[in-house]
């Protein structure tokens, strides 16, 4: 099986704020691996340890300083990387960027139909969860995305469970197909010694559009159908915190359980 | 202070800050409390590659030494002392299994010492033998082609947990310590059983066993070197091995400055942080000094014994034969009195730096739930095990007068 792990070069840390006035998203100058794609990297490795003779390999699309994180991706226990790196993708919104992985996978796959494609669930600066499941579309695979857990997974199928607003569902699929995961997934494990060696002298191939036999009319801002009109912070969701009085810690407790009961929760 | 560590030895400590930071901490109080060591820490450091770090890279170590080795313990000890051991103790166990091993035991046993699918223990100590390990009683009687072994030993770091025991016994108690030989047992062996588990001050997140063997049976395969070669492999042991308690102890000292120093920066009394009294911030200088001078010793050490380690090490899996026949040839092979001196100085630092962060912070520091009082029960042990303070001090005494003597 080959294990494929989309993974991408945000700002470093766990949220971005966007400058009110510009519009722009203010970059401190470090970046890093998306804290999301963690999640994504440590399920591929985990898929690629109980299942003998696959392989994990990471892809990013992004400026040559992106390399850094298909480094880290091998420090993790991925076995290589491939860089979609070139001027024609620049300028590219989330369809665009979701079409060249998508090809970049294809042509990782290499009609080998046992793959299996991790994204994060989001950025931690774009933040639009788009792009796992457009891929999937762009591939005319199966997908999931807010993935919590991987029941089961051999070379033709994967079943997962799905985090939904009212609970999970459980979802199976033949492969290939992409799955976007969530934190709630997995502990990612400190990247090994023999990992941190190995990231050290990897290699990455970069792959330009026309190595992947993309249509130039799909990249770069031609190809993106989104215009950015204004970028601001949405104002705090007000929580309706309600706050149970009482005198003892038991009348707190016999509060505590009517209101529950009220709202029909208990 | 980097004293010219190699990219790899960097990249270890970092390894081991990681893993300190996020993994050790958030279970560190929970197992002092519990009394266990939780097996997702060993699983941690064997994804890590953390067992490896002094074994050469054919039996899928890294290819390191003994400072590779100390800057993992001196990192993981940080956050805490007890969940350090089980990399210290399964070297300790595993230094007299590889540097004495045959090429053929290497084969057998040290890959899984190196990925740390077993792990080794070291079992010296008995009841009636402590400092004097010339006085131990667990006999081992040939018969055939194995031993049998009788008798038991006591205060067992990584007891139960561990997979493989390096056991001195006696071939021949009526040579006393030239009887003494080094045996590998295995967890599971036939009338190896384990007794008690001791209760303790600290390190309380690894576990303290006693060994019990009733005519446990023992292949003449698992001897270290020859009959009546035990106490040899054990000294030459310690020399490796106490640089790795020196380096577990300023860790303790280290974890504790850095717990202390954010809190005295933020509690006020009469107006200002504590910090600013200079009372506090010189005693603060004093300790900082000491921990540092106890790295600049037990770094020079190590980098100055790797340099014969590494060249012994390679010379045996040349020639085939054991590193300690290929140390023999080398000048330099004995450390004695300087690893001894690493480990006097630096658990009495930090004994001695722990028990300061207490007074630093005042009484917070004395409650379990601010996290210094633990520094202070687990520096206690770096004084204790791999010889008593004043056992180091009579070696360092002994090679002293030696040096005179020869003029
Ligand atoms: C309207 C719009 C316009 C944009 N215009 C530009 C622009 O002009 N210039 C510019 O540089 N950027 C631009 N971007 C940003 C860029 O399109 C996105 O960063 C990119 O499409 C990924 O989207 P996301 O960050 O929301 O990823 P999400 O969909 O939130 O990410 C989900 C997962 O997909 C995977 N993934 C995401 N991005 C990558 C990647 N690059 N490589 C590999 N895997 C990845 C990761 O696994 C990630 O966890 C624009 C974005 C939008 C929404
Ligand atoms: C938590 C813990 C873990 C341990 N782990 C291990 C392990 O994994 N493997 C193992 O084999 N052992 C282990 N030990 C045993 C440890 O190495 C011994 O406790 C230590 O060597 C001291 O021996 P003792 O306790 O019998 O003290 P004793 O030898 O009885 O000493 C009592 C006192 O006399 C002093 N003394 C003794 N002889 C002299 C002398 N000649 N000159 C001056 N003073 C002297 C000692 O310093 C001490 O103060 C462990 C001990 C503890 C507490």
């Amino acid at each position: 099986m080959h294990i494929i792990v989309c993974v991408k070069q945000t700002p470093a840390g766990e949220n971005v704020s966007v400058d009110q006035n510009t519009g722009c998203i203010i970059r401190s100058g470090e970046s890093a691996l998306n804290p999301f794609d963690e999640f994504a990297i440590e399920e591929a490795v985990r898929v690629k340890e109980k299942t003998p003779g696959s392989k994990v390999t990471a892809v990013t699309m992004g400026p040559p300083q992106a390399e850094a994180v298909l480094r880290e991706a091998v420090a993790r226990g991925c076995d290589g990387g491939v860089h979609v790196c070139g001027r024609e993708f620049a300028g590219s919104d989330t369809w665009a960027t979701s079409y060249a992985l998508s090809q970049a996978v294809k042509k990782l796959s290499e009609n080998d139909p046992s793959v299996l494609v991790f994204c994060g669930k989001q950025t931690n600066d774009s933040d639009t969860g788009h792009i796992g499941p457009q891929m999937a579309q762009w591939l005319g695979w199966p997908g999931a995305a807010f993935v919590r857990k991987l029941e089961a997974v051999d070379g033709k199928s994967v079943r997962v469970q799905r985090l939904m607003e009212d609970g999970y569902d459980v979802v199976e699929m033949p492969l290939p197909a992409v799955l976007s995961v969530i934190k709630e997934i997995n502990t990612p494990r400190i990247a090994s010694l023999k990992g941190r060696l190995a990231s050290k002298k990897a290699q990455f191939p970069k792959w330009s559009a026309a190595e992947l036999g993309c249509d130039p009319a799909k990249l770069g801002l031609d190809g993106s159908p989104t215009s950015v009109v204004r970028c601001f912070t949405p104002p705090q969701r007000a929580s309706n915190t309600v706050k149970i009085q009482g005198e003892t810690a038991a009348d707190k407790a016999r509060n505590l359980s009517a209101a529950l009961k009220e709202a029909k929760i208990l | 202070m980097d004293y010219g560590f190699t990219q790899l030895q960097t990249e270890i400590a970092q390894l081991a800050r990681e893993l300190a930071e996020k993994k050790l901490k958030p279970l560190r109080a929970k197992a002092d409390h519990d009394e266990k060591l939780p097996m997702e820490v060993v699983e941690e450091y064997r994804a890590s590659n953390l067992f490896g770090l002094w074994l050469p890279e054919q039996y899928g170590g890294t290819g390191g030494g003994v400072t590779d080795l100390a800057l993992a313990i001196e990192e993981l000890s940080k956050a805490c002392g007890g969940l350090a051991l089980p990399i210290a103790t399964s070297a300790l166990g595993g230094m007299p299994a590889f540097m004495w091993a045959t090429a053929e035991q290497r084969e057998k046993w040290i890959p899984a010492l190196a990925s740390g699918e077993k792990l080794f223990a070291f079992a010296l100590t008995e009841a009636e033998a402590g400092s004097d390990a010339t006085a131990l009683k667990t006999t081992a009687v040939l018969e055939g082609d194995h031993y049998v072994v009788n008798g038991s030993k006591h205060f067992i770091s990584t007891g139960e947990v561990a997979d493989v025991y390096t056991v001195a016994v006696t071939t021949n108690p009526k040579r006393g310590a030239r009887g003494i030989t080094l045996l590998l047992i295995e967890k599971g062996t036939p009338g190896f059983t384990f007794g008690k588990k001791e209760e303790k001050l600290g390190i309380r997140a690894n576990t303290t066993y006693e060994l019990v063997f009733q005519d446990c049976k023992v292949p003449v395969a698992n001897r270290l070197g020859g009959e009546g070669m035990g106490l040899l492999a054990v000294q030459e042991t310690f020399d490796y091995s106490r640089p790795g308690v020196a380096a577990q102890a300023l860790g303790i000292a280290e974890g504790a400055l850095n717990e202390t120093i954010p809190y005295l920066r933020t509690r006020k009394q009469f107006g200002q942080p504590v910090s600013s009294f200079q009372a506090i911030q010189h005693k603060l200088a004093d300790l900082a000094t000491k921990v540092e001078a106890g790295r600049a010793l037990v770094y020079s050490l190590t980098l100055a014994m790797d340099k014969d380690y590494l060249k012994a090490v390679e010379n045996a899996l040349a020639s085939g034969a054991s590193v300690h026949d290929e140390l023999k040839k080398l000048k330099t092979r004995r450390w004695t009195k300087e690893s001894a001196m690493s480990k006097l100085f630096c658990s009495d630092t930090a004994m001695e730096v722990a028990s300061e962060c207490i007074n630093l912070c005042g009484g917070i520091a004395y409650m379990r739930d601010f996290p210094v009082e633990k520094y202070m029960r687990d520096a206690k042990i770096t004084q204790i095990y791999e010889g008593t303070n004043h056992i180091q001090r009579n070696e360092i005494a002994a090679a002293l007068i030696k040096e005179y003597a020869a003029g």
